[in-house]
């Protein structure tokens, strides 16, 4: 199963001076079981586009179809397919709000309607997974935490709701590098064990070329590219058409095929990347 | 969607009314609000409504979004249009139980909502064509000669576009934080009034919380660029009076010179 987006258009503030067509006639796939990366410049959709997976925001004209539902009916088999999303906005530590974090992280499993044993479950199990210590931190506030750990209870809140499609809208920006990477090796990790869904905003391409299977690519609301990395980062017309950058591994093996090593340049992860260049070297070696 | 409002109802244009420099219009506004309660004539009346009517189509505003500003005030309206109908003595038409409709009274009371309708439609024509900031400065220019008598003016106009600043972003992070509890399964709105007010807590707890940070930056920058108050203090956008505005002032001199006219040759 997956979420289809079929012909998706979104205006804001329609019928005024201001208005703004923030998506335009988008058509996409979100494969169950997959990592999807969107990517696009500011500016250019991705956070409306998020918005419409589980039905906060309600398209002007098309349709979307979690597992096969759709999600905009009144229907309670709608509701479901709605909560089989779970999204984590950008900053997300902006929306702690309980007097203790256990409660701040309970609060999805509540409203779902959990039992008082399955919520406790849950708030442990989230908690663990973005290695925050129960026994030390359940009881505290959630604002005396450091901005890092904000963020990860953040997140532990949406992971307690134990979606099948994990939606995070840059969820590393404004951590420094190593918070960045033990919070992607937790998703990808999420990822594996639990075979959840992600679907990860960003602009950095290193983090899409590194974790994506899909890359998902967004220009002015128009969806410009849907297709593998490698497939996308052949690309540079519409990398650059979009604002984008080319993943910096890829850059630097086009630098030394220009430069005279007799490679292809089609990597994009570090391991790939290495190999290419022994691979050249040694062919060079014999010449 | 709660970001969809507009603010301050201001409607970018490029008509004569949307140059002229706003303390023009807030003193013209002023001086139009005092003729429409002290003229009391019919064709006065016919007059000032032709005067609004111009406005409104050289402003080039949708004149239905104008219209829409009376809404908020119907009620009010009708409440008067009725209170006059009853209770104006003269010659009954209609007996209505204890109350009698006189013609007079129809004509009083058509004549009371026309003179509400006016203040409202003209005001919300200076709101419309002239940016929140643009009044607010507006304000301060011409609060200014209270300075003398200590009076804050610089202040309380910089207080007053500092909140209207951040509406929106306020509402850009209500909007936000509610969508964000909504993906967390929380329904706001729903329940009785009891549930309702709980059910606000998820959203107002980290809004005040961000406003007080937002605050707080805030106030950090401007002291980091020495930000002292009114004294000295020069402007990026000056305030001029243009060609436009001598014109306008002229053209609106002329108007209250036929109203005077019109008002002293029908009563004597």
């Amino acid at each position: 199963m997956s979420i289809e987006l079929k012909n998706v258009s979104y205006t804001y503030m329609k019928k005024t001076p201001f208005e703004h067509l923030a998506l335009d006639d988008i058509t996409l796939t979100i494969p169950e079981g997959k990592i999807t990366a969107i990517a696009g410049h500011t500016g250019s959709g991705k956070s409306t586009l998020i918005q419409h997976f589980n039905g906060l925001l309600k398209p002007d004209s098309g349709t979307v179809l979690v597992d096969g539902v759709d999600i905009s009916s009144k229907k309670d088999e709608a509701k479901a397919a709605r909560r089989q999303v779970g999204i984590a906005f950008q900053y997300p530590e902006h929306q702690l709000f309980e007097e203790t974090i256990a409660e701040d992280i309970g609060f999805g499993p509540k409203n779902m309607g959990c039992s008082p044993e399955e919520i406790d479950r849950r708030v442990k199990y989230a908690m663990d997974f973005v290695s925050l210590d129960y026994d030390a931190y359940a009881n505290r506030s959630p604002f005396q935490l450091s901005g890092g750990q904000k963020r990860r209870a953040a997140i532990a809140g949406i992971l307690a709701l134990k979606p099948k499609y994990l939606v995070l809208d840059e969820p590393t920006a404004g951590l420094d590098p190593k918070g960045r990477d033990s919070l992607m090796s937790r998703f990808l990790r999420l990822h594996k064990e639990e075979g959840t869904t992600i679907v990860l905003i960003s602009h950095n391409m290193d983090d899409i070329a590194q974790y994506a299977d899909n890359v998902i690519i967004l220009n002015k609301g128009k969806l410009l590219l849907a297709a593998s990395p490698a497939e996308a980062f052949a690309r540079e017309d519409i990398i650059s058409q979009a604002g984008l950058e080319m993943p910096e591994i890829k850059t630097i093996l086009e630098q030394l095929k220009v430069n005279g090593l007799g490679i292809e340049a089609t990597s994009y992860t570090m391991n790939d990347a290495v190999l290419e260049v022994l691979e050249g070297i040694r062919r060079q070696g014999k010449c | 969607m709660l970001t969809d409002i507009t603010l301050g109802q201001f409607f970018p244009g490029n008509s004569p009314i949307h140059r002229m420099d706003a303390r023009v219009k807030i003193v013209l506004l002023f001086f139009y609000i005092v003729a429409v309660f002290l003229f009391d004539n019919n064709l006065n009346y016919a007059i000032m409504t032709g005067g609004a009517v111009i406005l409104v189509l050289m402003s080039g505003l949708p004149v239905n979004m104008v219209l829409k500003s009376v809404k908020p005030l119907w009620w009010i309206i009708l409440f008067s249009f009725l209170m006059h109908i009853f209770s104006t003595p003269g010659e009954s038409l209609v007996k209505l139980w204890l109350f009698d409709i006189t013609g007079e009274g129809i004509l009083k009371g058509f004549i009371i909502s026309l003179r509400l309708v006016l203040l409202i439609v003209v005001s919300s024509l200076l709101m419309f064509t002239t940016s929140p900031l643009k009044l607010t400065d507006a304000l301060e220019s011409l609060m200014s000669p209270l300075k003398h008598i200590g009076f804050p003016a610089h202040e309380l106009a910089m207080m007053m576009t500092i909140a209207m600043r951040f509406i929106p972003t306020l509402l850009e992070e209500t909007d936000k934080i509610i969508k964000a509890q909504q993906s967390r399964g929380s329904n706001i709105g729903d329940g009785n009034f009891l549930e309702r007010a709980k059910g606000m807590l998820p959203v107002l707890v980290p809004l005040f919380i961000s406003a007080f940070r937002r605050a707080d930056e805030l106030s950090v920058a401007m002291e980091a660029r020495c930000y002292r108050g009114g004294e000295e203090r020069t402007r990026m956008k000056q305030q001029r009076v243009h060609q436009i505005d001598y014109i306008a002032a002229g053209v609106f001199i002329v108007f209250i010179a036929i109203l005077v006219a019109v008002q002293v040759l029908w009563t004597a």
